[in-house]
């Protein structure tokens, strides 16, 4: 396949400005409906942006503003540096897919994807340039005549792709395209997406809650939860130093181990092990840590901090063995914990000696939930 | 007792089978036969002469056919006249319904309203209403007005009566038409107008064909008011111009040109349904999204 670029060649000077910024952002359908308290955030030139969290956290509720299709109760939306709080859609040169794709399907195919061109009055001769250039880039040529109905769902979503890449906008806006497809197709969808994207120069906001999706795709993920951004960083940082529980837990799969410990002199307590806590927590009463279930190891010797585990489930995940045990601490407390063996991996019994790494714990305040750090 | 081998040649009856055979297709054609009798009985009838139509015993596959009752309503009386007062009110008045309810279903359907299930509540409680009872009301207004013997006093009414339930069929339609393809096409740039007009209604034809199509029906067969409104001759539509087909004498009932008239009454209906039968069929939104 050829690449054709379909954006101008900027000059390096401009590299560096924000493309898309957002201000203070809050959108309150109702008092106890706040799906967006206050969203700062900005993109630049080339970025990829994921916004990654639950159902219902309003991922769409913020690209919707972006897009004009709701109103900011507060803040500010800037593309390019200029004010588009209230502009409708039309003008503001931002091209959107949507999770059902949204066909039109009354037109076929060279149409649906067309249809902005010619609205804003681009000579025939350059739309007709434009059609050529991203059917062939997606492999569309053969579709171009068909109604939507007549297409597969991969089919369709790589024209919904295509009527956003033909607008050649300032920002693209992606909501979830890969939920409709099958897991296989997804993957290789995700991959094409991946490519495309990278050879763009606008910068893009997908929204997903798929965290795998976030960490293949993006450059930056904004992870949210209730309304509240919760973390702004590169995808392996996302992963390696979340900023609190939430973020811990929900990126990362199998999710990350969290055990509630009791503290005494600035060291928390599992079983007849003491860990030395950070600084900022030696005054603790309670603290949580927390380990990944691919960093929790068996012991060998030489381990420090090594644990016998009663194994009450083994789940077979075909690459690994996702084992889960129960570590008796004291008479009263057990925890439990899930480590991750791999898949030639054997024991005997049901007693396993694992090792937790202290360089791989991530220790969180209890009563805040945020990560603090050595 | 004895033990037999399971015998796995089929018996000769075979009655489960034949009887799912023949039970479909028997039972298909005698609800036909019940819908249609009466039509078919009509349509036989005007094509029968008078002798074949009084004779008794009853001629059910006349020898000779006929087109002098046709030509009796045509010639005699103005009949093409009648069949254009029909057109006329019924197109008017579907076209004002439409074009009243349709607007309405849609902000009904995609804005928040405050007090919108009040409001369609009420829409719902005007459909209850027979007709009838508003008659002597609308007598009054008719007469007040001095639309009396004026296409208006059938259109307004007409399309009065049609207009909640083409809001209500129209509004759980545009209820079901994906939001995301709306939004996906302000993005592109459409106008208010522009989308309404190049997204919406193309999407809508079905509908508003089937809800047509409906109000059409109501229109073209109404009588009392029809009956009441208008006394003019060349003004009166079909229903009412049907009944009043006398003969010669009160004591000869012109069977023939009655049954003609009521032909020449439903075949435009037929004719209508025939023609839009792709468009109410046509599932227009499949594909739209993920399906
Ligand atoms: N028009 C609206 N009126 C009232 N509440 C709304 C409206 N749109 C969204 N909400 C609410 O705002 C919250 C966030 O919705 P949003 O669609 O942004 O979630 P999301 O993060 O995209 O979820 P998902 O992953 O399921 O798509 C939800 O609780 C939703 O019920
Ligand atoms: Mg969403």
């Amino acid at each position: 396949m050829t690449r054709t670029d379909p954006t101008p060649t900027i000059a390096p000077s401009e590299t560096q400005q924000a493309m898309l910024e957002l201000r203070h952002l809050n959108k309150t359908f109702s008092p106890s409906v706040v799906p967006v308290k206050d969203l700062s955030l900005s993109v630049k030139r080339g970025e990829f942006l994921t916004l990654l969290g639950p159902s219902g956290c309003g991922k769409s509720t913020v690209l919707r503003m972006i897009a004009g299709l709701e109103q900011p109760t507060k803040g500010q939306v800037l593309i390019q540096g200029e004010d588009v709080t209230h502009k409708p859609p039309g003008d503001r040169n931002i091209s959107m897919v949507f999770q059902s794709y949204a066909l039109y399907p009354h037109m076929t195919v060279a149409d649906n994807i067309a249809s902005a061109l010619k609205l804003r009055k681009i000579p025939e001769e350059e739309v007709r340039q434009r059609l050529r250039e991203v059917s062939h880039f997606l492999g569309l040529e053969a579709l171009m005549e068909r109604k939507p109905s007549k297409l597969s769902g991969g089919q369709r979503q790589r024209v919904a792709v295509a009527r956003a890449l033909v607008r050649r906008p300032s920002v693209f806006l992606l909501d979830e395209p890969l939920s409709n497809l099958d897991a296989l197709l997804r993957e290789n969808v995700r991959a094409e997406l991946k490519q495309l994207f990278e050879s763009q120069q606008a910068p893009v906001v997908y929204v997903t809650h798929d965290q795998t999706e976030a960490m293949t795709l993006s450059t930056k993920v904004a992870v949210l939860n209730d309304g509240n951004l919760q973390q702004l960083d590169a995808p392996h940082q996302i992963y390696a130093e979340p900023a609190n529980q939430f973020v811990a837990g929900f990126v990362g799969s199998p999710q990350m181990n969290f055990l509630t410990l009791p503290c005494e002199a600035g060291a928390a307590r599992l079983g007849d092990r003491s860990f030395p806590l950070p600084p900022p927590l030696s005054h603790a009463r309670q603290v949580i840590l927390g380990i990944r279930p691919e960093h929790v190891r068996r012991a060998q010797p030489g381990d420090t901090y090594t644990f016998e585990g009663k194994i009450f489930l083994v789940e077979n995940l075909g690459m690994h063995y996702l084992v889960s045990v129960h570590i008796q601490a004291t008479q009263q407390t057990t925890y439990t914990l899930r480590l991750l063996l791999p898949s030639d991996a054997t024991w005997e019994g049901d007693s396993l000696q694992i090792a937790l790494p202290p360089e791989t714990i991530h220790w969180f305040d209890a009563e805040t939930g945020s990560a603090v750090r050595q | 007792m004895t033990t037999q081998p399971l015998d796995r040649t089929p018996s000769p009856s075979k009655p489960s089978i034949s009887w799912k055979q023949w039970a479909l297709p028997l039972s298909v054609g005698l609800i036909v036969v019940f819908c249609l009798a009466p039509a078919l009985w009509q349509l036989l009838t005007s094509f029968k002469t008078n002798e074949a139509i009084a004779a008794i015993p009853t001629v059910y596959f006349p020898s000779e056919f006929t087109l002098e009752h046709y030509q009796e309503l045509f010639e005699r009386r103005p009949f093409f006249n009648y069949m254009l007062n029909s057109f006329v009110v019924a197109t008017l008045s579907t076209v004002l319904a439409l074009g009243l309810g349709s607007p309405a279903a849609y902000a009904l359907a995609r804005l928040r309203l405050q007090g919108e299930s009040i409001l369609v509540g009420a829409i719902l409680v005007v459909t209850l209403f027979p007709p009838i009872l508003l008659f002597l009301g609308l007598l009054n207004v008719v007469q007040a007005l001095n639309l009396g013997n004026n296409y208006l006093s059938l259109i307004l009414p007409y399309a009065a009566i049609n207009l909640p339930l083409t809001i209500l069929v129209m509004r759980s339609f545009f209820q079901q038409l994906p939001r995301d393809l709306e939004d996906s096409a302000k993005v592109d740039g459409y106008s208010t107008v522009g989308l309404l007009l190049n997204i919406v209604l193309p999407l809508t034809l079905p509908a508003l064909a089937t809800t047509g199509i409906l109000a059409f029906i109501t229109a073209w067969n109404e009588f009392i008011f029809a009956l009441t409104f208008i006394t003019a001759e060349p003004m009166k539509t079909i229903p009412v111009a049907a009944s009043q087909l006398g003969g010669a004498s009160i004591f000869e009932v012109p069977f023939g040109p009655i049954a003609a008239a009521t032909v020449l009454g439903t075949l435009p209906l037929v004719l209508l349904v025939l023609f839009f039968q792709r468009q109410i069929i046509r599932g227009l939104t499949s594909g739209a999204v993920k399906g």
